[in-house]
């Protein structure tokens, strides 16, 4: 507070007095933020190091970590503040946006540098092996079989959950149960993946024939005489049966977004189709699905992204095995069981590669709908 | 300008605050760093208000009963020992190593993760004394199994496992009328016969979540241990001979004639490798058993029936893997935490010791479902009947060797021997692919 009662003093003064003012500013300046950092410090080694019980840890991260950004806040303002007015308007905006930015670059923006960077080198990163980590990628048979997969799931997985998440909102809205459909269409989505997968392990198990089969599926072949089939083993149906998981748990995402689309379609458009004499096929093709179209590529794109990423259900269902990696299991393995920093990296960056573009294109969808 | 400074000096701050996790202390000798010549024998009690920071894999009860194992060293010294499991330690270790701040011990269950950490500069080496207590209450192989590259041992073996075990439901297996095989012939005519008889041989489970496939490979070992011996399975696990070697052929074949028939393992190949692996000797169990033989480590009993873990000793038969080549016996293949040191402090060091003495094992072994490897310790602190005779047989074994898996590199050991072994018990490639692509997983 001192330096603006300083600006706003209008007394005339000594070339003495305005250089010692001058230095006090500088100094004050200097030591409030070298003592704001050494504060955000001392929190930072104390969080780092300390063997203190975890409730005190808890509540020193919480109040380090609220309060430091809080402080932040005004130590940097509080500078701000005793700039002249024309350089505080231009500063202002990077106060505010900057620590957002320095988190961003820090979190995402170097760590993706980085791992582009590691893409070129060996296991330990510590030589460039060029393209080798890229060679292998798509020479490995394992990983070939997993890009295989992956085109799989970005197929599959996409068209069936937005198709039927669409059929169920159609004709969900003609329905009187629409309520309970749509919640039992839903419910899935409050489960998570690794919960579903292990829901999921149950319906495919696979007991001996002649055992008692305590899998859904496999219980109602043996109920018509039909011998237990081992689901999740042959390749590649064993994918198709791990998609409907994805599916059982994003129809109920894609119908839930849809449906709301759907109720915007005006009232008037359907009717004056009907009484131009279109079948109820022609108002849906002509006039339903043309407005509700941008609706339907957000939601397509949002699960085409998903399935480019998916790990959990694999990882639960099957671990990988009998065929079923996809890129992200095989990333997860090279990076945390074998430690080869390199290839690990390298298929992240295929990874980034493939889910830029659907990125891109449900960008440029939010923003040409102004959202 | 000045005023454009101080901000950067603040938004600088918020960026220093935010990345100096890497930039610690904690010094990693790169050379030997001749470990501390003051290292305090245990029960000096002079090391009070120390404390050693312990990390491992194993939590719940297993933490309990290390807890109360390390409590005799506690009261003796003064020193506290902090230990904190951690399902996925490994992974979470080599995070903390990078970051400058591990465990002043850690307890690694992969011979590969002490010799990675050890080329890397991050360990250091036992001192003399405890090199030597080593010596004094261990077989052969275990000092072995400690030694890094460099030839300086780095580790101290506390709790093992024991595999190569088969164990078999003992009042309906003799009811039957059935006797032990004690060569791999003899288990071949039981198979036979059995099969013959309407229930197949082997109980197989080998999945195991990110880990499925292991057993296979611990099959693989117990052949390879008694069909080369332990000089070829040295060579085979060092590399020095190519995974696709006629000599592990032959094991991979010996092991296929009996996993890919029907008639001598329980469900088939399909139930094999979606049947996890402590589900799978359950089915011994049953009245009358689906199966009889479980071929698996002394911690498979945690996994049994409980009306059968109640009453191990009477419900539960067991035997080594038969000798298939005379001359090599029944060696005894095993597997263990090993404590290696991050810090060089006296006190960690006295802990080590500590571990390296019989007493370490003695409150551990009477709770049960623990081995330990010292030569003189008291057979009568073992609380069953089955745990002493696991005990014998791994003090008196021809020789002992240590997991092949784990002391392979990981993208193989913990990778491609997994998952190209599921591919050949679920019939999807011949034996000769799946050796050809282990050998060219090996990393170069």
């Amino acid at each position: 507070m001192a330096g603006a009662r300083l600006v706003t003093d209008d007394t005339p003064r000594g070339i003495v007095q305005v250089l010692a003012t001058g230095i006090g500013r500088v100094f004050i300046s200097l030591v409030v933020p070298i003592v704001a950092f050494l504060v955000l410090w001392a929190g930072f080694l104390f969080l780092r190091d300390a063997q203190a019980p975890k409730v005190v840890i808890v509540v020193v991260a919480i109040v380090w970590g609220v309060g430091g950004t809080a402080l932040l806040y005004v130590v940097s303002n509080w500078l701000v503040e005793k700039l002249p007015a024309t350089w505080r308007n231009r500063v202002l905006p990077f106060v505010f946006v900057g620590p957002a930015f320095a988190i961003l670059t820090f979190y995402l923006l170097v760590p993706a540098i980085l791992t582009i960077i590691n893409s070129f080198r060996d296991a330990t990163s510590s030589q460039w092996i060029g393209l080798d980590n890229y060679a292998y990628a798509f020479t490995n048979p394992d990983m070939l079989t997993a890009i295989r997969n992956n085109v799989l799931w970005l197929v599959l997985g996409t068209v069936f959950s937005t198709g039927l998440g669409l059929a169920i909102a159609v004709l969900a809205d003609r329905s009187k149960l629409d309520r309970v459909v749509k919640t039992l269409i839903f419910l899935p989505m409050a489960i998570s993946f690794v919960g579903a997968a292990i829901i999921w392990r149950f319906v495919f198990s696979y007991q001996p024939e002649g055992q008692p089969q305590i899998g859904l599926l496999n219980g109602i072949l043996s109920t018509f005489g039909i011998a237990p089939q081992s689901w999740l083993t042959v390749e590649p149906f064993n994918t198709l049966f791990i998609i409907i998981i994805l599916v059982w748990g994003q129809a109920g995402f894609a119908m839930v977004i849809l449906s709301a689309a759907l109720k915007g379609v005006p009232d008037e458009m359907l009717e004056a189709g009907r009484i131009d004499g279109a079948t109820e096929w022609q108002i849906f093709r002509r006039i339903i699905l043309p407005t509700v179209w941008p609706t339907v590529v957000t939601v397509a794109t949002t699960i085409a992204i998903l399935t480019l990423k998916i790990f959990d259900i694999v990882q639960t269902m099957t671990g990988g095995n009998f065929g079923t990696n996809v890129i992200a299991t095989l990333q997860y393995k090279q990076m945390f069981t074998f430690f080869d920093y390199g290839r690990g990296s390298a298929l992240a960056v295929i990874l980034l590669i493939a889910v830029t573009p659907v990125m891109w294109y449900n960008l440029r969808q939010f923003r040409s709908r102004g959202m | 300008m000045k005023q454009r400074l101080f901000v950067g000096l603040s938004v600088a701050a918020l960026a220093l605050t935010a990345c100096s996790g890497g930039a610690s202390s904690s010094a990693a000798p790169s050379t030997g760093g001749v470990a501390s010549p003051s290292a305090a024998s245990s029960g000096s009690g002079d090391l009070k208000g120390k404390t050693i920071t312990v990390g491992g894999a194993f939590v719940d009860t297993e933490a309990t009963a290390f807890e109360a194992a390390v409590k005799p060293f506690e009261d003796a010294t003064g020193a506290k020992v902090v230990y904190n499991g951690d399902k996925s330690f490994e992974q979470n270790l080599n995070v903390q190593v990078q970051a400058g701040n591990p465990p002043d011990v850690a307890l690694l269950p992969q011979p590969g993760g002490m010799k990675n950490y050890a080329k890397m500069g991050k360990l250091f080496p036992l001192p003399a004394d405890i090199v030597a207590s080593i010596d004094a209450n261990y077989g052969e192989g275990w000092k072995a199994i400690g030694t890094a590259a460099d030839g300086k041992v780095y580790g101290v073996f506390h709790r093992v496992n024991l595999k190569g075990l088969v164990f078999y439901p003992k009042a309906a297996f003799e009811a039957k009328g059935y006797t032990v095989p004690t060569t791999w012939a003899e288990l071949k005519t039981l198979q036979d016969k059995m099969a013959t008889d309407g229930t197949p041989a082997w109980c197989i489970g080998i999945e195991s979540g990110a880990a499925t496939g292991w057993p296979a490979t611990d099959w693989m070992e117990q052949i390879m241990l008694r069909t080369v011996g332990k000089d070829g399975y040295d060579k085979w696990v060092s590399h020095a001979i190519p995974f696709n070697d006629p000599t592990v052929k032959t094991a991979a074949q010996d092991m296929m004639d009996i996993w890919g028939n029907k008639a001598y393992v329980y469900g088939g190949p399909a139930y094999v490798v979606q049947t996890n692996f402590g589900e799978a000797p359950k089915a011994a169990f049953d009245t009358p058993p689906k199966c009889w033989f479980t071929n698996q480590g002394n911690f498979i009993t945690a996994f049994f029936p409980d009306a059968v873990k109640a009453d191990l000793d009477n419900q539960v038969g067991v035997f080594n893997l038969p000798s298939i080549d005379a001359q090599y016996g029944t060696p005894a293949e095993v597997g263990g935490d090993q404590a290696v040191a991050f810090v060089d402090r006296p006190e960690v060091w006295a802990f080590l010791k500590y571990l390296t003495t019989p007493e370490a094992g003695v409150s551990w072994s009477k709770t049960g479902g623990a081995l330990f490897p010292y030569k003189g310790q008291d057979l009568k602190n073992y609380s069953s009947k089955l745990d002493q005779a696991f005990v014998t047989t791994l003090t008196t074994a021809p020789f002992v060797r240590f997991d092949g898996s784990d002391q392979m590199p990981a993208a193989v050991g913990t990778g491609t021997f997994w998952s190209e072994m599921v591919k050949l018990v679920n019939g999807t490639q011949n034996i000769d692919t799946t050796l050809n692509n282990i050998e060219a997983s090996w990393p170069k």
